[in-house]
């Protein structure tokens, strides 16, 4: 199985932008008309709906942010009336009120459509059996997945996060073929499996799709050997839609984003301006086929670029580049930018194996200070002060010429540092600015 | 001859080292020596134990990173200048020491150093040659 949706997948780019122009002109409408957080910042602009004709227009509309959906929470800025709506989905909110999506019966028909296709780039047909590791509940991706893989047909064992040993049982009895989750979980996951004594070869895994948070093409190595299988990239945000906004296809090269649905932008995360093709920048995406809760220029905080050239696997969807990080992620030392992930791939060179660490940065009298929290892994573990002394010095060495900061590196034991079956907390900042 | 020595990475925080050697209490795991090499912020603690496999695994299995190395158990007599002789063999046969300990049990009159050495089996050699007792498993257990 090459396509889920051959006919909007493969779509001649000329038809596909004429779509796309429709579309946005009747989101655009719509959000006008029916939610008035949108039309008082249109009115303010001195925008009205017809002055949006042509795709370059959406530029001369206004972003939305996660704190203007905070704002209006929890419905604010739903496009239609509550009893249209059948689920809500919410972000963990770490940091105060959530953000509330709301879903009417048409977008979870989409958003299954979309998903649909994300697992079928991963290799999944109506025969796989797809084990959801992914949480479910108010986060999106546990039955994002879920409703995609129903609509494509295959077997789903719904087991979502957590309990990895059970997962790895079942793997086994169940013969998984198709993993759905974080990719942090994945490893997770091979050493649990390492631990217990369960070779890659007693499990049917064929292919994972792993998504929900930035990781490293070191990363996808390491899964990809210590489980055996094929790993696919999913990209995707509750506040957009979840899981299926975009993924990768069996090269593997950039994430198709299914543009039938969602227009991207590359932007300056600084001065919003957009940004030439191909230029590193913030991912803004407008959607253009949401009912419940249309955005507008939605800003993601997630850095990446485009790829306008065609992909060998024959969508047309444009694709966009591995996440490097978050503009929110970000850390500035000594104005320095520095995102985990550099540090990540240093790490990974170094120790040959994915390491565990912990970024902490503090600021001492007018100086900011990054320490790096490297776990001694069995792999990593010398009897000799000395090996380990050097391989300290290694990475102060690394960080400092990649980078262009000195750190201070510190070792710790093995499953010390702070992680979840979720999202690996990858930084500490301690400073008060 | 060699002794499987079991080394394990400890951070340098209270209470670390009692977190070992509590492990290898409640399995019933003697320890007959331990020393801890020490940095600014970890260690490195190496230890002689009745069961090296056993300590091992149980170390392993409560999270911490942990290896053997081998290691040599030589005989030196309890008086000033004991140590001389064994140190002058392996200068004279250039062997390296990369770290020594002593026992935590003694005899009357003898004392027991573990070398870690490069070459070890050159080494347990020419101790030998000299007349110097490197010790086995079974006599170390059996002190």
């Amino acid at each position: 199985m090459l396509y889920w949706n051959k006919r909007y997948e493969c779509m001649d780019r000329r038809e596909l932008d004429e779509l796309k122009r429709e579309k946005l002109i009747k989101t655009v409408c719509r959000v006008y008309h029916n939610v008035p957080y949108y039309r008082d910042l249109m009115q303010k602009k001195g925008i009205a709906p017809e002055d949006i004709t042509e795709l370059e227009h959406l530029q001369k509309l206004p972003f939305t942010t996660k704190q203007d959906l905070r704002e209006n929470y929890p419905f604010g800025l739903f496009a239609v009336p509550l009893s249209e709506i059948v689920r809500v989905h919410a972000s963990s909110g770490t940091t105060g009120k959530p953000t509330v999506v709301g879903y009417t019966r048409n977008d979870i028909a989409a958003w299954s459509e979309l998903m649909a296709r994300s697992l079928v780039c991963a290799g999944t047909t109506k025969q796989s059996i797809v084990q959801i590791a992914y949480g479910y509940g108010l986060f999106t991706g546990g039955l994002g997945a879920h409703y995609g893989a129903e609509r494509l047909g295959a077997l789903v064992i719904p087991i979502s996060g957590g309990n990895t040993k059970r997962q790895i049982m079942l793997m086994k009895d169940f013969g998984t073929t198709v993993l759905a989750c974080t990719p942090s979980y994945a490893l997770y996951l091979a050493e649990t499996m390492e631990e217990m004594g369960i070779k890659p070869e007693e499990l049917r895994l064929k292919s994972g799709i792993f998504g929900a948070e930035p990781w490293t093409d070191n990363m996808r190595r390491e899964i990809e050997t210590r489980l055996g299988i094929s790993a696919i990239d999913i990209y995707g945000l509750s506040e957009v839609i979840g899981p299926g906004v975009a993924c990768e296809c069996e090269y593997k090269d950039g994430l198709h984003i299914f543009e039938d649905y969602f227009i991207p932008e590359i932007i300056d995360p600084d001065t919003g301006e957009v940004l030439p093709s191909g230029s590193e920048g913030e991912l803004v995406i407008t959607t253009i086929d949401k009912e419940g809760l249309p955005v507008i220029r939605y800003r993601t905080n997630d850095i990446t670029s485009l790829k306008e050239e065609p992909c060998k696997c024959g969508r047309t969807h444009v694709r966009m580049n591995k996440v490097v990080g978050r503009t929110d992620d970000m850390l500035i030392i000594r104005g320095v930018n520095v995102f985990p992930s550099q540090i990540e791939s240093i790490l990974v060179d170094i120790g040959d194996t994915q390491p565990h660490y912990q970024l902490v940065v503090n600021r001492e009298g007018k100086l900011d200070t990054l320490q790096v929290l490297v776990e001694v892994s069995q792999s990593l573990f010398s009897d000799e002060v000395r090996r380990l002394e050097d391989l300290k010095r290694k990475i102060v060495h690394e960080i400092q010429s990649v980078l262009g900061i000195s750190v201070d590196v510190k070792l710790v034991e093995p499953k010390t540092l702070e992680r979840s079956s979720g999202k690996a907390k990858r930084v500490l900042d301690n400073r008060n600015l | 001859m060699f002794l499987k020595q079991i080394s394990v990475f400890v951070e340098n925080k209270v209470g670390r080292l009692a977190k070992v050697t509590k492990i290898l209490g409640e399995n019933g795991i003697d320890i007959s020596a331990l020393s801890i090499a020490d940095t600014a912020n970890f260690g490195i603690l190496r230890m002689i134990v009745n069961d090296p496999d056993k300590a091992l695994r149980v170390i392993k299995d409560a999270g911490l990173a942990a290896k053997t190395t081998e290691v040599l158990a030589v005989e030196v007599p309890d008086r000033p200048g004991g140590l001389v002789p064994v140190l002058e063999i392996f200068q004279k046969h250039n062997i390296s020491i990369e770290y020594l300990y002593s026992f935590v049990k003694r005899t009357l009159d003898s004392a027991y150093i573990l070398f870690k050495v490069d070459d070890i089996q050159r080494a347990a050699e020419a101790l030998q040659r000299e007349n110097i007792n490197v010790l086995t498993e079974q006599e170390v257990n059996g002190l």
